[in-house]
């Protein structure tokens, strides 16, 4: 049964996750006073591109053609092990954070070589880009992780969750630090500005679109959808681990439907957050970033260390 | 019986060098000789059956060892023996217990794989320029002495067993010594190896003049001061770590592991540095006995920052080899980091928390032997079919070469730490070792030991870019040069044999680590009398290193996860017959005229790390122009360089460069070249002697 519970909240976190990249596309086109999409568009975009036959190089080899199954599978673990709408469900114990983190790294391994497999200029330069990023991130976010996970002292999500449910609203310096961090370093990790802008295909400034470029079809539905869980992803870590109230505690219908609710305004409150960030701000020179994931992972170091010194005293 | 099985390993090794020998001796007799015409059928045939007898009689010497290895840790006994040679009143000591077979079963593993490896490799050298002779004599006597190290159970037959090892393996660094910069590299390892045994002699000798004898047994009854405890672990530090290939004693290995052949640096990487790191372990847990928070912090920064700068110098390297060398210097810093974790948390009366982290160093080390293992392995097979080493010349393999790419991406993901393979889940059980400092007071500690963790992560990181950097630019995109476009598949099974072994352990390991670490739990149990709970928190499904509620790590159940993932979008999306697949042209933008020379090269791939992190090089970068034209207004051709130096040279080596040379000539004024001057120092120093002892 619970088994069951897992498989199909997974299934639920999959499938809402073009309708959250909708919602923000609509936030932002409101905010810009332009005509919004229908929230369900990129649903239509999927399906388009799965129709479509796909046109592959010449010169690819089967990397190319197996990465999108690989990144999307990753994602979907990912997303396997997130508390969405209940916790202490047995996905949750079969990886942790550290192995979530792992997840998002055999996705991007795969789509860096991707990039580079067709052999022109801008997969590599995506590529290169890519790995550069995420190579500064991925610190920034272990750093906010481990604050949290000290505190907490457990590793697993829906542990750590039920322990902030269970200590109820107390003002930790730490995680205030840990959320600024990790929200930080989201930005980043999705591709948004500042750092990477998904609308753009302005050579000098693009860097997850790069490396996508040669891909068509069902690929390409693929990995959009793999980068919007990515997104929704990120979204559910931060709603869920630092304001987890709402989620379902205990398996019942009620509880789950208030889950589910809670789940939505949440990320509907943090889409809008988003798009606001998206409209104020214009996007960053490729050498500023590593000043801005500096400053998330200083953030983190902060949040630790306020942790060891503030809370952890004995 | 275990121990007749090790001695049978060590026995076996020493007799691989001897079939060459003998068919030398043979060749030699002038009535055959003269029958035979060199590169005659028969001459070819001999030279195979000769290869194949001698690496058939390693492949049986890696057998036993693993064999004898894994039957020591699943029996948990302790066997101890002599052998009747050396000093007439120290025989030879011999001790086999756990830790010694946790090491006998890496080493014996990378000799199967090396043994299988082996006679399809050696048959591109030349017989009358490198002679196979000398090669199997050296890497028989090379491999029997790392065995004797770890079977050694005093200080003398330690020492004699480490200096065959660095002896052997200097001539094996030396073996195509026709090239002046191998020469060179091979006398800079030598010099390294003999400095470093110095050092432990020195640490073996602080140990004995407390203890009554050599034996190992007398040395861990020496009780020592804090103080004097401290100066031999700094010494046995020092010279197990120039070894080791610690930052800064690290400048060796990138010298000397690119110019041995492909197999023996894969020895050379992936177990003689572990056979340092055994040194390490036996002489601080075991043979000092009582280790000191103190040390474990020294341990954990200076392999912090042999991790750091190990991964960074890597990613700059475009030789494949000594981008691999430098990589096992961070590797080496991780196991060292995380041993120093495990001293601090011995240290802190926390033996359970050190015994964890003792496992996840150890889990490392057998890691790391196998994934760098595969790693060279794969880079003598790219060299021996494109005769190129220079990343930066090659591309398309993948295509040309699948079933390399393929073994060369398993290792590539393996020391990526990407979950599914085994180096994540030492990596992880790192981090979770890390994770427990809130038991520890001590406050510096405390704050300290998750900078260590989060430097970890960075090294993790940026390991991940290098190795997609490797991969994507040695096998993917489009050939560089014409080797690449010519490589072809290896041809001989048995090169690819030896590497699939590895591959596959490396897989089997990332899915049931449990099995592996049930048995690396027995010596942490034996040696540091701490353990791991219980079976249950090692069990193959579920890894539970601390607790359930602390962390759990399932990798049947995320393999079955992404099996089920992949295969339904694979299935649902590929029904329709209208979207089969057409392959096209790549997208050139409208212009035309994609070539090789447009795509990203390993130094264009890196160039953004290399920005951010300048301070880390030194970086001497030049872009000449020629012009040509009326007023130079064209550019007709740009010339690039670059150059990437190791700090440690100009900071390091070359201040005690200056030093030596300094005082050899103050030395060498009294040195007349006169022979009265000689007689009369002579004369003197008798006259002082006299004096002193009357």
């Amino acid at each position: 049964m619970n088994w069951l519970l897992a498989m199909s909240q997974t299934v639920l976190f999959v499938a809402l996750a073009p309708l959250l990249a909708g919602w923000i596309k609509c936030c932002k086109c409101r905010l810009q006073n332009r005509k919004a999409p229908s929230l369900f568009q990129p649903y239509r975009d999927l399906l388009k591109l799965t129709r479509k036959q796909p046109v592959v190089s010449d010169q690819a080899s089967w990397i190319f053609t197996i990465s999108p199954y690989i990144i999307f599978s990753a994602m979907v673990l990912a997303a396997s092990i997130v508390p969405l709408i209940a916790v202490d469900l047995p996905t949750s114990a079969s990886a942790d954070v550290i192995v979530l983190i792992g997840f998002f790294s055999f996705a991007r391994f795969f789509l860096a070589l991707a990039g580079l497999d067709i052999g022109t200029a801008f997969g590599g330069m995506g590529s290169s880009r890519e790995m550069t990023i995420s190579t500064l991130a991925e610190p920034a976010m272990l750093m906010g992780i481990f604050a949290l996970t000290m505190s907490a002292s457990t590793t697993n999500l829906s542990l750590a969750i039920d322990f902030v449910l269970d200590e109820g609203l107390v003002l930790r310096p730490s995680f205030i630090f840990a959320l600024l961090s990790l929200m930080l370093v989201a930005i980043a990790e999705t591709g948004r500005i500042p750092v990477d802008n998904p609308a753009t295909h302005l050579e000098l400034t693009m860097i997850h679109e790069a490396m996508i470029l040669e891909y068509s079809g069902r690929h390409l539905a693929l990995i959009e959808w793999a980068s919007q869980l990515k997104l929704m992803l990120y979204g559910v870590l931060i709603a869920n681990i630092f304001f987890p109230w709402g989620i379902a505690e205990r398996i019942t219908p009620g509880d789950l439907g208030y889950g589910l609710l809670f789940i939505i305004g949440k990320l509907a409150f943090l889409s809008i957050l988003l798009a606001l960030s998206e409209t104020l701000f214009a996007k960053m020179r490729l050498f500023r970033v590593q000043e801005y994931l500096s400053f998330a992972y200083l953030l983190g170091l902060l949040g630790m260390l306020s942790h060891i010194i503030l809370e952890g005293a004995r | 019986m275990i121990l007749v099985l090790a001695y049978c390993a060590v026995l076996l090794s020493f007799a691989s060098c001897l079939p060459p020998l003998l068919m030398q001796g043979r060749h030699n007799l002038p009535a055959l000789g003269r029958l035979r015409m060199p590169g005659s059928l028969e001459e070819q045939r001999a030279q195979i059956l000769t290869r194949q007898a001698v690496f058939g009689l390693l492949g049986l010497s890696g057998l036993f060892a693993a064999l004898a290895g894994v039957s020591v840790l699943v029996s948990g006994e302790v066997m101890t023996g002599r052998i009747g040679l050396g000093l007439p009143w120290l025989p030879w000591q011999v001790r086999f217990d756990n830790l010694s077979g946790l090491f006998f079963l890496i080493i014996g593993i990378a000799i199967s794989a090396v043994s299988l490896y082996g006679p399809g490799y050696v048959s591109a050298y030349e017989e009358s320029k490198h002679p196979f002779a000398v090669l199997s004599l050296f890497s028989g006597l090379f491999i029997a002495g790392m065995l004797l190290v770890l079977l050694a159970d005093d200080a003398f037959f330690f020492m004699i067993a480490w200096e065959l090892m660095s002896v052997a393996s200097y001539f094996l660094v030396a073996f195509q010594h026709d090239n002046p910069a191998n020469r060179r590299a091979a006398f800079l390892y030598l010099l390294m190896a003999e400095i470093g045994a110095l050092a432990i002699i020195l640490a073996f000798g602080v140990l004995a003049s407390f203890a009554d004898g050599f034996t190992f047994d007398a040395l861990r009854g020496a009780g020592l001061s804090n103080a004097w405890a401290s100066i031999a672990f700094a010494l046995a530090l020092l010279g197990f770590g120039m070894k080791a290939g610690l930052v800064p004693v690290h400048v060796w290995l990138p010298e000397a592991h690119p110019v041995a052949p492909s197999h023996i640096s894969a020895l050379m990487s992936g177990v003689m540095l572990k056979v340092a790191l055994y040194g390490l372990i036996r002489f601080c847990f075991d043979l000092i006995g009582e280790v000191h928070w103190q040390w474990g912090l020294v341990l954990m920064i200076v392999g912090t920052v042999s991790a750091l700068g190990g991964i960074l110098y890597a990613m700059m390297q475009t030789n494949l080899k000594r981008m691999l060398a430098y990589s096992s210097v961070e590797n080496v810093g991780i196991i060292v980091m995380v041993l120093g974790l495990s001293m601090i948390f011995m240290a802190q009366n926390q033996p359970q928390l050190g015994a964890l982290g003792f496992l996840a160093a150890l889990f490392h080390a057998f890691n790391h032997a196998l994934f760098k293992n595969l790693l060279f392995l794969g880079a003598g097979m790219i060299h021996h079919q494109t005769h190129e080493l220079n990343i930066d010349q090659m591309g398309g393999l993948i295509k040309r070469m699948p079933k390399t790419g393929m073994l060369f991406l398993i290792g590539c993901m393996s020391i990526s730490s990407l979950p599914l393979f085994n180096g994540f889940v030492s990596e992880w059980l790192a981090f979770q070792t890390a994770l427990q400092v809130d038991v520890i007071d001590n406050g510096v500690l405390r704050s300290l030991i998750p900078v260590a963790a989060a430097a970890l992560a960075l090294t993790a990181a940026l390991a991940a870019a290098c190795f997609v950097n490797v991969f994507g630019i040695l096998f993917l995109g489009l050939p560089r040069s014409r080797h690449a476009d010519k490589a072809q598949e290896i041809a001989d099974p048995g090169m690819l044999a030896g590497p699939a072994l590895l591959a596959g352990l490396c897989f089997l390991f990332g899915i049931f680590p449990g099995l592996m670490l049930g048995l690396i739990n027995h010596v942490a149990e034996q040696l540091l009398g701490a353990s791991l709970p219980d079976g249950s928190s090692l069990s193959w499904l579920h890894l539970a290193p601390v607790s359930a509620e602390q962390a759990s790590y399932s990798a049947p159940l995320v393999l079955v996860g992404a099996l089920i993932a992949a295969g339904i979008c694979f299935r649902y999306l590929r029904r329709s017959p209208a979207t089969v697949m057409r392959r096209a042209e790549t997208w050139d933008c409208g212009f035309g005229g994609l070539t090789p020379r447009m795509q990203y090269s390993a130094s264009a791939f890196m160039m953004p790390f290399r920005r951010i992190f300048a301070r880390v090089w030194l970086i001497d970068e030049q872009v000449k122009k020629d012009r040509q034209g009326a007023m130079d207004q064209d550019v007709a051709a740009i010339h690039y360089a670059l150059q990437i130096q190791d700090h440690s040279w100009p900071r390091l080596y070359q201040p005690i460069e200056r030093a030596v040379n300094r005082t050899a000539r103050l030395v060498g004024r009294i040195q007349t070249g006169n022979i009265r001057t000689y007689l009369g120092y002579s004369f003197v120093t008798l006259i002082v002697m006299l004096w002193i002892i009357s």
